[in-house]
């Protein structure tokens, strides 16, 4: 694939997968299974990694019931800058059917950034109930926090410059092929 | 957007946005904790020189879900029996820090004419202005309207959610007193832009002067009118308030010729959505003469969407605050 000389590849499709595999371990290897586990995507990219998360625990351990235990968390109304930027149009929130009261929630993003977004997921997921753990999964963490909050589980850290953009492309929200899915960095 | 003041010239852009923005805030009645922290901070004003229960507490059950502070400010007992006038009302509203106003008046133009004035920097929402429009009554039957029009034609493996959809090709008959009717106006347009065909079933005396230069068909009988096949039946309320003249002879009659009697109701069950086997829809705005416009049986059929539209008013109305006063224009 080619691009303009300012935007560089830094992920291929196998290597999200690879990453995404990887997270998966790491889940069951800290949670010494999947017991009580929830995976929380926040729309709109988080949602489709989650999904792919889920299928991917159930892989792992067979007593994961990916369809009892994937959501989506939408965090438009939870955001700090809603007197800034544009108005949103509410993305759709479904909890897990397992319910979320005791369980260790993982909420999946596709990049880390200021950390805001994650802020505000914490907030909404607190409305909805009271998780014993809350985790955090990202596809790519770009640093620049602006809010003492870190990742457990990362896909790839990549240094970057605030004036750059990190696209994470995907084909359940950018319509392309799943083998032409990738992270792309602009300068 | 920055007011809300008609839905004559409301982009479908515009409406689409409320609708699905109103689709994600009716889950929040749903859950634990009821409340959004949107609009903390923010003051939301209810303005109202008419009487109003059921929009007023709408409003404010919205505003509140997302966090807002609400004051209520009625015509009755205030400073405008007084002699106040509207502009003083707003500037002393707006100097105790209104983010939005809802204002609810019985002239025309109202609203329309807080929103083009200085009087305030507050985002203006009409919430009925004399017998030109009622912009989120017209949302909400929408709303309502659109759920079970999409319900009934996704087909098995589609989303369940109507996020994006439309009311092309729906077939909506309202009924009553067009005349004095903002509901009535502000359906009309609100439906022809999301696609639907808007028919008028009235008595000729409650029908507006130039009516057969709008967009809509008109039957000067019910009976006709549900012969058409409509996809749903509004029904109005006969509004002794605003009748000063005599429009029909009594209340009997306008029962037997234009009431959803428990005869018409039968023809109505008959009905169904487009192609589909699901039941046409039976829509009021409320309150609800029992008796008059509306039998009792008619009221609480299977069919009937009047309870639904009271949840998906409070879903709107918090639809139409969080888009007005978020966003780089509050």
């Amino acid at each position: 694939m080619s691009h303009s000389s300012e935007t560089a590849q830094v992920m291929a499709a196998p290597d999200i997968d690879r990453a995404l595999t990887r997270i998966a371990h790491e889940i069951v290897e800290a949670q010494r299974g999947t017991e009580g586990l929830i995976i929380l995507g926040i729309p709109r990219r988080g949602v489709p990694l989650a999904q792919r998360l889920g299928a991917k625990l159930a892989s792992i351990d067979p007593g994961f019931d990916s369809e009892s235990s994937l959501g989506a968390l939408d965090i438009t109304m939870y955001r700090d800058d809603l007197r800034t930027t544009a108005a949103r149009t509410p993305e759709p929130t479904s909890l897990p059917t397992a319910g979320i009261d005791g369980a260790t929630a993982v909420l999946v993003d596709d990049v880390l950034y200021s950390g805001r977004t994650v802020r505000a997921a914490l907030d909404a997921l607190a409305d909805y109930g009271r998780p014993a753990v809350v985790r955090l999964a990202v596809l790519v963490d770009r640093g620049h926090r602006e809010l003492p909050i870190r990742a457990d589980h990362v896909g790839k850290n990549i240094p970057t410059a605030r004036h750059e953009r990190v696209a994470v492309r995907l084909a359940e929200i950018d319509g392309i092929a799943r083998e032409a899915e990738e992270v792309v960095i602009t300068r | 957007m920055r007011h809300l003041l008609a839905t004559e010239g409301l982009t479908y852009d515009d409406a689409l946005t409320i609708l699905d923005t109103a689709e994600e805030m009716a889950a929040v009645t749903s859950r634990e904790v009821k409340k959004l922290p949107t609009l903390r901070g923010r003051t939301v004003v209810n303005l109202f020189y008419e009487d109003s229960t059921r929009t007023r507490v709408s409003f404010e059950a919205a505003a509140k879900r997302l966090s807002a502070d609400v004051v209520n400010f009625s015509a009755k007992g205030s400073s405008v029996s007084k002699g106040e006038s509207l502009k003083d009302t707003v500037q002393t509203l707006d100097a105790m820090g209104a983010d939005a106003i809802v204002i609810r008046h019985s002239a025309a133009g109202a609203a329309a004419q807080l929103a083009a004035s200085d009087w305030s920097e507050a985002a203006v929402v009409n919430a009925g202005d004399g017998t030109h429009e009622h912009p989120t009554q017209a949302l909400l039957d929408a709303l309502t309207l659109r759920r079970d029009w999409h319900a009934a034609h996704r087909g098995s493996g589609s989303s369940t959610s109507p996020r994006g959809t439309d009311l092309a090709g729906m077939r909506v008959l309202i009924v009553g007193d067009i005349l004095h009717s903002r509901v009535a106006r502000s359906n009309l347009w609100l439906l022809r832009t999301l696609g639907a065909e808007v028919h008028f079933a009235a008595p000729a005396t409650l029908l507006p002067l130039g009516v057969e230069s709008w967009p809509v068909t008109v039957h000067y009988s019910l009976d006709q009118a549900l012969a058409a096949a409509p996809d749903a039946v509004m029904m109005l309320r006969v509004q002794a308030e605003r009748m000063g003249g005599a429009f029909f002879p009594t209340a009997a009659e306008y029962t037997r010729r234009w009431g959803l009697t428990d005869e018409r109701l039968a023809t109505v069950a008959d009905l169904t959505l487009g192609e589909t086997q699901s039941p046409a829809l039976i829509l009021h705005p409320g309150p609800m003469n029992r008796g008059v416009e509306i039998s009792a049986a008619a009221a609480d059929a299977p069919q009937t969407r009047i309870t639904e539209q009271v949840t998906n008013g409070v879903a709107v109305r918090m639809a139409v605050l969080h888009l007005l006063l978020t966003g780089d224009h509050a």
